[in-house]
């Protein structure tokens, strides 16, 4: 995971309160193999409306959403997290976030700040009122601004410390590599291993054929 | 300090024991892989730059979407073939080794690790399947995870573990005539509810468990996680070395001595602390049937359809209500009456060699009733193999049954064996979930004689609904290594045996 510490981009306003996983990315999408390549997905629903946000060209770069409350109720689907962060954006400011969405943007490296419903409104202002503006997120600091207004956000420690340290659940298990290594030069010769490969004489399958 | 079996072999893998409430990091022995759970997880390692750790410790497999039947075509749905090819190109850029379909190893991942000799006692077994609880009928602490710990696994093959309980399952007795393992786990689970084993590893135990073939104790592993354990676990013994002496990659010579030695201490000490004890009496046991729409709302089979409204607890009657409509059940019918269209034989519950012997030896000669599909899916390419060695397929073609490749198949339909909305199946697999075998498709769980039983009457029915033409003895086995692939030394060809060993009985062909 990337190491994060600071962010400029292009603020999104998204003023709608309960954008639910599904409307993040709705289920269809999910049958992919990929874990990447979920762009297009990202608010499927809406993006055939012009008027939409992403849709107007001084957003659609956008790297910082600025929503409403409940951001990312509903299924948990790890997918959400995943077309946020295909799409561009390191972050994702509200005023209040479902708990599992939350959690799943901590381990996929994006930045889930609550941030007061008064200062959100502040936000949208300054970005409607001058679309493109950008907002500089400071996690060391656990601020956003925009123009000249500068609002907190909060983070919890722990997820803080892992996004500043780029580090994933992966990332944290491997610190302790040297563990694990000395773990396997204890480990028995009568524990198997699966290569090189060992087994019977390969014999011809006849397919079966529908009767 | 005395343990439980389940303690032991988890102390044995602590590559680092967690401090302040944070988790055990705990070594994982074996890694099973299938193409349904690993795209992701391979994805996500290729965006991190990441490797397999050890893919040396690394197996997959092809199972959940192959097709049983043209498997030397290309496989028609897209999505399955997709999800194929994916698990194709995976394995080749990262060096795992896959057993392709059509390779005489490829097969369902809970039927390939122990045939291989991979599955052995002592051992940490994961895959991204949550029967991979199968593996612990050797004495290995085996469970399902999800993908984003498939990812885990394969970058460090650890895994960061929170403790769990553990619950003693102790089975009296002998098992009567025409009740099988399969029957067992269905009252365990019917006893202990769907919920039951939550947060426990299960061990199995008692004079019963001691006298189930490796075959059958993997029956009652595989279905642990029906009553929503983590993990379900048989001490090894006697059975479990002869099951594995001479498999491909069982331990050889000293290697094999050091490993027997240790694996003999692998049992729960005699003053062990159990979070939770059951005690069954297996002499109490018959064949079992599922009525509803979980793997908990099983009965005996000389009972009759459950009336909701005699059910006490509210939410168990609404359940039960709601399970017998989708089933299209009336409350108060004889088990015995319902009729079924189609009867499945396969699955990782019950789709080894020893299931299908035991099906064989009771419908040759037979013809099935007229109207019901019968469809017979060995549970891996070497299981096909050599139940053909046997004169098997041609018994069940006789029959009037369908035989077919191997791999999950109508267990859970992802590929066209699928069962239509409405119909109603026999099914020797592990889930009657409404619409898990198909749309709208109504399952009822029973053993391989169940099974067989109802393929030739056409309605539930048990083997002692039969006029068997002699006192045949179905279930007991002589203790030989019944899939005698894995008995012949390594190198060697296959040398199968026949008749079909079975002690003092009359050889049936």
């Amino acid at each position: 995971m990337e190491k994060f510490t600071t962010h400029t981009g292009v603020g999104v306003p998204l003023r709608r309160s309960n954008v639910d996983t599904d409307q993040i990315i709705p289920a269809v999408y999910l049958k992919r193999v990929t874990r990447t390549g979920f762009e297009d997905a990202l608010f499927a629903a809406w993006r055939g409306d012009s008027s939409f946000v992403l849709n107007q060209e001084a957003y659609s770069a956008g790297s910082v959403l600025v929503a409403g409350p409940d951001f990312g109720t509903g299924s948990s689907r790890e997918h959400a997290v995943w077309a946020l962060k295909d799409y561009g954006f390191r972050v994702v400011l509200s005023s209040r976030f479902a708990d599992i969405f939350r959690g799943n943007s901590g381990k996929q490296g994006l930045v889930a700040g609550v941030v007061s419903p008064e200062d959100i409104e502040i936000l949208w202002k300054i970005l409607e009122t001058k679309p493109g503006t950008e907002v500089t997120v400071d996690l060391e600091a656990r601020t956003a601004t925009a123009d000249d207004v500068t609002v907190p956000f909060q983070i919890d420690d722990y997820t803080r410390w892992r996004l500043m340290e780029g580090l994933d659940d992966i990332g944290l298990t491997l610190q302790e590599a040297d563990k694990i290594t000395a773990f396997e030069e204890t480990r028995a010769s009568w524990r198997p291993k699966t290569l090189p490969a060992r087994h019977l004489p390969a014999v011809e399958i006849e397919a079966a054929r529908p009767v | 300090m005395a343990g439980t079996l389940a303690e032991k072999v988890w102390e044995a893998h602590l590559v680092r024991r967690g401090e302040d409430g944070s988790p055990d990091l705990l070594y994982i022995d074996l890694h099973l892989v299938h193409e349904v759970t690993s795209p992701q997880a391979f994805e996500g390692l290729r965006l991190a730059g990441r490797q397999v750790r050890r893919p040396d410790l690394t197996i997959a497999t092809e199972d959940h979407n192959t097709p049983t039947l043209d498997i030397d075509r290309p496989i028609a749905d897209l999505t399955s073939r997709t999800q194929i090819d994916t698990l194709r190109a995976n394995a080749k850029e990262f060096g795992v080794r896959l057993h392709s379909l059509g390779d005489a190893d490829q097969g369902i991942v809970h039927q390939v690790g122990p045939q291989l000799g991979l599955t052995m006692p002592g051992l940490t077994v994961v895959c991204g399947d949550s029967h991979t609880s199968t593996h612990g009928a050797f004495g290995a602490l085996a469970f399902g995870i999800g993908t984003s710990e498939v990812e885990h696994v394969l970058a460090t093959q650890t895994l960061p573990l929170a403790p769990f309980k553990t619950m003693a399952i102790t089975v009296n007795g002998a098992l009567p005539a025409g009740a099988t393992s399969k029957d067992i786990i269905l009252a365990i689970i019917a006893k202990i509810g769907t919920g039951g084993g939550q947060g426990y590893v299960l061990e199995y135990r008692g004079e019963a468990i001691r006298a189930l073939s490796m075959e059958a104790r993997m029956t009652i592993c595989n279905m642990s996680i029906e009553a929503g354990a983590r993990a379900g676990m048989i001490a090894p013994d006697e059975t479990t070395f002869e099951y594995l002496k001479g498999r491909p990659h069982a331990p050889e010579g000293a290697d094999w001595d050091e490993a027997v030695e240790y694996w003999k201490t692998l049992r729960s000490d005699d003053d062990a602390q159990y979070d939770a004890e059951v005690v069954l009496e297996a002499a109490d046991l018959e064949p079992f049937v599922t009525w509803g729409t979980n793997p908990g709302q099983g009965l005996p089979l000389s009972a009759s359809v459950p009336v909701p409204a005699d059910i006490a607890d509210e939410g168990e009657r609404e359940t039960a209500a709601k399970a017998l409509e989708y089933m299209g059940l009336t409350a108060g019918t004889p088990l015995r009456d319902i009729k079924v269209d189609t009867v499945f034989i396969g699955s990782c519950t019950n789709g080894r060699i020893e299931d299908l012997r035991s099906v064989a030896k009771v419908v040759k000669g037979k013809e099935k009733a007229s109207d019901v599909r019968v469809l017979v899916v060995p549970s891996s390419a070497r299981v096909r193999l050599q139940a053909e060695a046997e004169g098997l397929d041609v018994i069940f073609k006789e029959f009037g049954a369908e035989w077919r490749n191997a791999g999950c198949s109508m267990c859970l339909g992802m590929n066209p064996d699928q069962l239509a909305p409405g119909e109603r199946s026999a099914s020797t697999s592990n889930r009657n979930f409404e619409g898990r075998q198909g749309k709208g498709g109504r399952t009822h769980l029973v053993s391989p004689l169940v099974a067989a039983a109802t393929a030739i009457r056409g309605t539930l029915s048990s083997v002692s609904d039969l006029d068997l033409p002699f006192d045949i003895d179905i279930t007991t086995f002589d203790g030989t290594p019944l899939d005698g692939v894995g008995a012949s030394p390594l190198g060697e060809s296959v040398v199968v045996d026949l008749p079909i060993p079975v002690a003092g009985q009359p050889a049936l062909r």
